[in-house]
This record gives C-alpha cells, sequence and structure tokens, in this order.
C-alpha cells in the first residue's frame, strides 16, 4: 500500500516534471506575445492599483475583422467636460498583441467632447480595453473582444 | 518625410464642439516582425503626436506598435478663438513632421 503511494508519487513528479518543461518551452516561445497577466500589469501601471469600473464609456470596434492591420476604433465618454468634470486620459490596451499597450490619448476640459478614434493593428481575436481616467482620479472601463481572421504585427516581410 | 492629411473645418461658431482628423503616411514598422531569413525588423514607428490650438496644448497622443501603419487620429475641440492649429508628430530614427491648418471662428 505505502509503495504504491510512493510510486504514485513519482510518477506524478515525474509527469509534473515533463508538464512544466513543456510549460517552460511555451512560455519561451511565446516570449513576444502579451497576456491577460501582462495586460493587467500594464493596465496596473496605469491606474496605481485604483479600483477601476466598468460604465461611462463606449468602444466602438467592429466585433469580426478580416484585416488586423487596420481595425477602426473609436472610444467615447460621458462626460459634461467642464473645469470640474472632464476626461483626462484615455487608455487602449490590447490582450494578445506582442506588447500591451494600444495607445494613451490626453484631452482636456477643452475637448468639448471626450471621444478620440484610430485605427489598430490585432495580432490575433482577443478582448480590447479602454480605460478613462477621469479629473476626479477615478477610472472607468470598457471591453469588447473582436474575432480577426488575418493577423497583424508579427507576419513575415515579404 | 511623409505626406498628412488633416480635417479641420474653416469656419466655426465661438463655442462650437469641432472634430479634427489626421491622417500621416508613416510605416509604422511594429519591430516584431521577422525577414524570411529570420531577421528582426528592427521598430520605426510614430511615438507623440500633439495639437496645438494658438500656442496651446489641447491633445496629446503616445503611439505604440498597435497603431495602424499611416496612423489616423481624430478628436474634439472647442473653436473659442480664430488662430491656428499645429500639429507635431515625433517617431523613431529622428522622425519629425509637423503641419497647421486655420479656422475662422465667428
Amino acid at each position: 500500500m505505502m509503495k504504491r503511494t510512493m510510486g504514485e508519487n513519482a510518477h506524478s513528479r515525474r509527469r509534473f516534471l515533463a508538464l512544466s518543461s513543456a510549460a517552460v518551452a511555451t512560455v519561451s516561445l511565446r516570449s513576444a506575445e502579451a497576456t491577460p497577466a501582462t495586460m493587467a500589469a500594464a493596465m496596473r501601471e496605469l491606474t496605481g492599483g485604483a479600483v477601476v469600473r466598468a460604465g461611462k464609456i463606449k468602444l466602438d470596434v467592429p466585433p469580426l475583422v478580416e484585416n488586423g492591420n487596420t481595425v477602426p476604433l473609436s472610444v467615447s465618454v460621458t462626460s459634461p467636460m467642464t473645469a470640474e468634470d472632464h476626461v483626462r486620459s484615455i487608455h487602449l490596451f490590447v490582450e494578445k498583441n506582442p506588447q500591451p499597450n494600444g495607445g494613451n490619448f490626453f484631452l482636456g476640459p477643452r475637448a468639448g467632447r471626450a471621444q478620440v478614434s484610430t485605427r489598430i493593428r490585432l495580432a490575433d481575436s482577443q478582448k480590447i480595453v479602454a480605460i478613462a481616467k477621469l479629473s476626479d482620479g477615478s477610472f472607468w472601463s470598457a471591453t469588447a473582444d473582436v474575432v480577426v481572421t488575418l493577423a497583424a504585427c508579427t507576419e513575415e516581410v515579404i | 518625410m511623409g505626406s498628412v492629411l488633416i480635417n479641420v473645418p474653416k469656419k466655426a461658431k465661438r463655442g462650437d464642439v469641432i472634430e479634427i482628423k489626421t491622417l500621416m503616411s508613416h510605416i509604422m514598422e511594429t519591430g516584431f516582425r521577422h525577414l524570411a531569413t529570420g531577421e528582426l525588423v528592427p521598430r520605426d514607428i510614430i511615438t507623440s503626436f500633439s495639437c496645438r490650438y494658438n500656442g496651446e496644448e489641447i491633445f496629446r497622443a503616445d503611439l505604440f506598435p498597435a497603431i495602424s501603419a499611416n496612423p489616423f487620429i481624430s478628436f474634439f475641440t472647442r473653436a473659442t478663438e480664430t488662430g491656428t492649429f499645429e500639429f507635431s508628430w515625433i517617431g523613431d530614427r529622428g522622425f519629425s513632421e509637423t503641419a497647421t491648418a486655420s479656422i475662422t471662428v465667428e
């Protein structure tokens, strides 16, 4: 009985070692890819650990894109845009591009309307997160999932 | 040397919120792509964009490789006075471009 347990333990240890070395290999192969964890780290760098609430932001991006090289994207924030209450900045994060940062946009009360549009690259089907920093220091976010058929960013140069 | 497209209304009423659209021609090489020989293509992107309205900065953006080639950026501002918008793009390998657009506010 005792012997069998030990044998099982040894077996599971070997399996664990094999699995973990496989995991290491996968990680090193995919080191040039942002992960949900690196995206979370990039967001933490922005917010400094402050609470990010869902709402106030509208993230407009097509749910299905054929070409990941140019994906039109628009972010708007519900805000009166006055000196007392305005959007300071809007930040874009992408989950599976080689880098988690998409863009930082800094505006102020003079903007009149808190809305920015641009075109981004998507290396894979993934989640996009927009975070707005308001003048009162609060953070608000919106997320969108995009399915990409032709990936961008890392394709081979011909 | 880049070519640029800027869309700013020529005229606006004082206090109007106007949209400004900009498009700068640039390859925006991500720095994550390899040649067929396995060589990494070095990053060459625009890293910063800003817009000044009569000398005061009204909008600024940090750009990353995730921004598409020929970066398009659109944003809003309140037309307060007749004057000039100055746009500036700064990037890798000493890339630096400027452009201006004028507006008449009534």
